[in-house]
């Protein structure tokens, strides 16, 4: 167990390897309770989640679900999060652990009339399934037409009697769902997925196996890839700025910088000789320092070394070669097309 | 887990000597701790390690563990096979887990060494 922003989190259970390959080809359960949840509500939430974030939430119909960003004027990251829309006038926010009192301090601050937030954290756990089986599994206990959710979208129904939110959401790279229950009942809903989930090769996965999904699948860790001072255009997270929405906090920033272009772009890279790159370690372009490792590891799926790094824009192109600093010694590594993987479509419960 | 023939260091490496000859790996405990080993760094044929020395690395997933020497000594063979089968020192630390082979400048620098009993007290010590 580690400690992980205030909450004693298991690194792993079985062995990284072992969970990380057990949701690339069945099943994997991950408890992430530690994940922050903050409610705007109020008859003008939709204006305060506007000008919170750069995505456009006014598109969300109650049961949608959408991965944005709360934005700094500088067009930076407070933080990514994922906003679920209950109902009108009600938000549902999932924050980053270590992010949820800054992020509510900021989203505080910068409310419209009208709306309140609510920092919701503690009444809530969150439990995640991933993977291939994840829709068998959950088909028998879910009482909901699960079939029927698409990606980023959610239906809340008791999950083997337990009050839950279910929304086909993931940090994996493989077809899932996220559910958030009440706090108290967490480890009755861990426990029975657990017990239904075994026949089909469920696993229990840590931290570790967490990191090393999201990574393969070059989805962005908060603090490592993106922060206060990287952009969401740098991050090339495009498909969450939505310019033409209306005014929201680092608008102008962004549209001058989409205008202009970035200085420099998030790219995925991959070892070209032996290696593991790992967050931290200096990245040198033609033998000048231009960056570090924003994250790096052995991704047990791929079995490659793979990481992600700013490099400055005209040089984050597919096939431009660099050096990673490893214990001092220039180890070739090469610019790849993101994601590293990406699963195939497979005819789960009625999704493409 | 912790065989008597074998002489340990607080590093977590042992050592078998036969004749001039040490062989050094990590033990069961350095590769449970480590975990999944995916990578090892290897050192050249012929280098001079020393005792204390750093002479490799050993990588898991999540984290990157230097390997010191238990003895000094000239490098006489590396265990190529751990370039491609890193896991093999999780699966079998003492036995095709070997990491190298050196000649040892002074046979007698073992007895130094904790033994198989010292070392599992040190273990233990650690709180695991």
């Amino acid at each position: 167990m580690v400690d992980f922003a205030g909450w004693d989190m298991p690194v792993q259970y079985r062995g990284v390897v072992e969970e990380h390959l057990a949701v690339r080809t069945h099943a994997g359960l991950f408890d992430v309770s530690h994940m922050g949840e903050v409610e705007i509500r109020g008859p003008k939430a939709l204006e305060a989640v506007q000008r919170l974030t750069c995505n456009d939430a006014s598109r969300l119909a109650p049961g949608q679900a959408q991965y944005t960003a709360f934005t700094t004027e500088r067009g930076a990251f407070v933080d990514d999060v994922i906003v679920y829309c209950m109902s009108a006038g009600r938000y549902f926010i999932c924050v980053n652990a270590a992010n949820t009192a800054k992020d509510f301090a900021w989203v505080r601050s910068h409310l419209v009339a009208g709306a309140e937030a609510v920092d919701r954290s503690a009444e809530f756990a969150q439990i995640a399934l991933q993977g291939p089986e994840a829709f068998a599994i959950l088909r028998g206990i879910a009482e909901a037409e699960i079939e029927n959710l698409k990606p980023f979208t959610f239906v809340e129904a008791p999950v083997a009697g337990i009050p839950s939110l279910i929304a086909r959401t993931g940090y994996t790279g493989e077809d899932g769902f996220e559910m958030y229950c009440p706090s108290s009942k967490a480890a009755e809903l861990w426990d029975t997925l657990l017990g239904v989930g075994a026949p089909f090769g469920l696993t229990p996965c840590g931290l570790a196996a967490r990191d090393t999904l999201r990574l393969e699948a070059c989805l962005m860790l908060y603090g490592n890839d993106i922060d206060e001072t990287t952009t969401v255009l740098e991050a090339g997270l495009n498909f969450i700025l939505k310019l033409d929405k209306g005014d929201f906090i680092g608008r102008e920033t962004l549209a001058r910088q989409k205008e202009t272009g970035t200085p420099r772009r998030l790219v995925a890279f991959e070892m070209v000789e032996r290696g593991i790159a790992r967050h931290g370690y200096p990245v040198a372009l033609d033998g000048k320092e231009a960056g570090h490792v924003t994250s790096g590891t052995f991704v047990p799926f791929l079995k490659k070394n793979v990481g992600m790094t700013y490099l400055p824009s005209p040089a984050a192109r597919e096939g431009q070669e660099f050096d990673v600093m490893i214990r001092g010694k220039s180890t070739r590594a090469r610019v790849v097309r993101s994601p590293h993987y990406k699963r195939q479509a497979r005819a789960t419960g009625g999704r493409a | 887990m912790y065989p008597d023939n074998l002489r340990y260091t607080k590093e977590h490496e042992w050592v078998s000597v036969k004749e001039t000859t040490g062989t050094i790996g990590v033990t069961h405990f350095a590769q449970k701790e480590l975990g999944d080993v995916v990578f090892v760094e290897l050192p050249e044929v012929g280098r001079k390690i020393k005792s204390g020395d750093e002479f490799g690395t050993i990588e898991s997933v999540k984290a990157v563990s230097e390997v010191y020497a238990p003895v000094s000594g000239e490098v006489l063979e590396v265990n190529k096979s751990l370039v491609d089968h890193p896991e093999i020192v999780n699966e079998d630390p003492y036995g095709r887990g070997w990491i190298l082979k050196v000649r040892l400048d002074s046979p007698g620098e073992v007895a130094s060494l904790m033994d198989a009993a010292a070392y599992q007290t040190f273990i233990a010590g650690q709180g695991h």
